[in-house]
């Protein structure tokens, strides 16, 4: 058995003396299809952030690429490898589209602008949104948004990228359009986790899906395996009495 | 990624580097016609008011490379400008040391400053960062008015040195000081935005989270502009007791300066290196009007209705009305 790229052990986060997060363990092969679900306030998002270092502190450990990420600095875990999208996309406004990307390439290994910029282009190539280089963020639709937000972590030439409901109000076919890009990130290597509500999407993605439910990890296994489990339809999916 | 990939785009050029000979050329050369201008006057006010203009251009631009690049707003400006001087005053009194060895050490202690304030205060964001760079001042202004040393609340004499050649008076020496002063604050102001490390601060400014997971080391930049801001805002501040023999607490911490180092990028356009230089050339002259025809009393008024004007009519200063008129 390889190392994992992604180890949680008893990963656990309080806020105060509410339990967001407790007791969870979690594994990531390289280059693995992961979907994570579960209802509003299950965890997710706070364990992509103990993930991506925005909680400095918490319960259990967490190594990345052979790296305990303990007391580890979000931008450190960038340059790691780790990349992460936002649920509501968080550009840097005053930029254009083109110096968004070409911001993490000047921090993470890229440091000569020309290069950085052509990389950057390169970036927003791999997205589609190469004829939107010039312009500012304002001036972009939600998947065009989206589609940036995707770029500025690819730049960081990701092994991991958590993908945080990357197509959150999106409409069928731009929900199909960013699953294209995720499906090409992970055949060039990278291992993908999916939090998403999108039930289509995650169930065409994930070649493994694990449920969250009130900060407890319910389930994990094959997308069919998991959904097929009489806990995980009445946790997330409500039960038939309610249907 | 292939090296086809890594061509230059079309229509696409890299982030703007150069240019920096172009400035410092022009710089100089304007700075030369200043001089040269000033001269043929023959009026010793007028350097004395170039001065009091200059001094703003480079406390603005100091303000403007953390509240204006990194968005993190510092109301203690008149603290840095005052331990600017005071260290002029120290180092007068303690060591007799001229005017330039002066400014270098202004430089030092107020970046040492800066750097601690940074560490102490910039885990706090928005108006918690404002009101802890407020109480700096406050607590330096405390310090100040009992130290007798430099004079407590009575002031400090400075005595202008006889020997100011090769130039004519007193106050064309602090003049052409603070013009060399200005130039490099403006140019140093110029190539940090045009750097890695100003995309970065913009970056913090727009979304420090979101920068943070970009691979920005927010912190460390951070710490770099305060220790640049603090130590520029120093040496704005080190000519003073030079340049008006006379320094007390109620001078050396005026709210002039702290009003004005914000106001000033404000109204010319902050986040860039040309818009506290406008705002302070506008304002700067605006209130050396207002002084000779009016009164001192009313400079910081003509400060707060031109302010009040542009919030309303052009938030994001004059830089930014071009800007708008271009799109």
């Amino acid at each position: 058995m390889t190392e994992p790229l992604l180890r949680a052990s008893g990963v656990g986060k309080r806020f105060g003396g509410f339990v967001a997060l407790a007791e969870i363990d979690l594994d990531l092969q390289n280059g693995e299809r992961l979907g994570l679900i579960g209802p509003n306030g299950s965890g997710k998002s706070t364990f992509v952030n103990c993930l991506g270092g925005v909680f400095p502190s918490h319960d259990g450990s967490i190594a990345f690429a052979g790296h305990a990420l303990h007391g580890l600095a979000p931008h450190r875990r960038a340059r790691l490898g780790l990349a992460r999208t936002f649920q509501l996309p968080r550009p840097f406004a005053g930029m254009t589209v083109l110096e968004n990307v070409t911001v993490p390439l000047l921090y993470t290994g890229t440091p000569n602008a020309a290069e950085a910029t052509a990389r950057a282009y390169a970036c927003l190539e791999q997205v589609d949104l190469a004829p939107r280089a010039r312009l500012l963020p304002r001036q972009l639709s939600q998947v065009e948004l989206r589609r940036l937000e995707l770029a500025r972590a690819i730049a960081l030439n990701p092994s991991l990228l958590i993908a945080d409901e990357a197509m959150a109000g999106l409409s069928h076919s731009e929900v199909d359009q960013i699953l294209a890009l995720l499906f090409r990130l992970n055949a060039a290597g990278t291992a993908v986790i999916m939090i998403e509500h999108v039930m289509r999407a995650v169930t065409e993605f994930s070649e493994r899906l694990v449920v969250f439910v009130a900060g407890r990890k319910i389930a994990d296994g094959t997308p069919r395996d998991v959904l097929a489990m009489p806990e995980v339809e009445e946790a997330y999916l409500g039960t038939r009495a309610a249907a | 990624m292939s090296e086809a990939a890594l061509a230059a785009p079309p229509g696409l050029a890299a982030p703007p580097r150069g240019g920096h000979a172009v400035f410092w050329g022009g710089a100089a050369l304007l700075a030369v016609a200043l001089i040269a201008a000033l001269r043929l006057l023959h009026n010793d006010y007028a350097w004395f008011a170039g001065y009091f203009i200059l001094q703003y251009v480079v406390l603005a631009s100091a303000w403007n490379l953390l509240g204006g690049y990194a968005g993190y707003v510092n109301f203690g400006a008149a603290g840095f400008m005052a331990a600017g001087a005071y260290t002029t005053i120290v180092l007068r009194k303690a060591l007799g040391l001229d005017l330039l060895p002066c400014i270098a050490a202004a430089a030092c202690v107020s970046g040492l400053l800066g750097l601690g304030m940074g560490w102490l205060t910039l885990r706090l964001r928005g108006v918690y960062f404002a009101i802890a760079t407020l109480s700096l001042a406050v607590v330096l202004h405390t310090i100040i008015v009992n130290w007798d040393y430099v004079g407590g609340s009575r002031g400090a004499y400075v005595v202008p040195s006889r020997d100011t050649a090769p130039f004519v008076t007193h106050g064309e020496y602090v003049f052409v000081v603070m013009l060399v002063l200005a130039v490099l604050a403006v140019g140093i102001a110029r190539m940090v935005e045009k750097s890695r490390l100003g995309l970065g601060l913009a970056a913090i400014r727009d979304d420090e989270r979101a920068a943070e997971a970009a691979g920005v080391p927010t912190l460390r930049l951070k710490l770099i502009a305060t220790t640049l801001s603090g130590a520029l805002m120093g040496v704005a501040g080190a000519p003073l007791p030079h340049y008006s023999a006379y320094l007390n607490p109620e001078a050396a911490f005026s709210l002039a300066y702290g009003v004005n180092a914000i106001a000033m990028p404000l109204i010319g356009g902050a986040g860039t290196w040309a818009g506290p230089v406008i705002g302070a050339l506008l304002l700067g002259t605006l209130q050396q009007a207002a002084t000779v025809m009016i009164s001192s009393a009313l400079n910081l008024l003509v400060v707060g209705c031109v302010l009040v004007a542009f919030v309303a009519l052009a938030p994001h200063g004059i830089i930014g009305l071009f800007r708008g008129a271009r799109r």
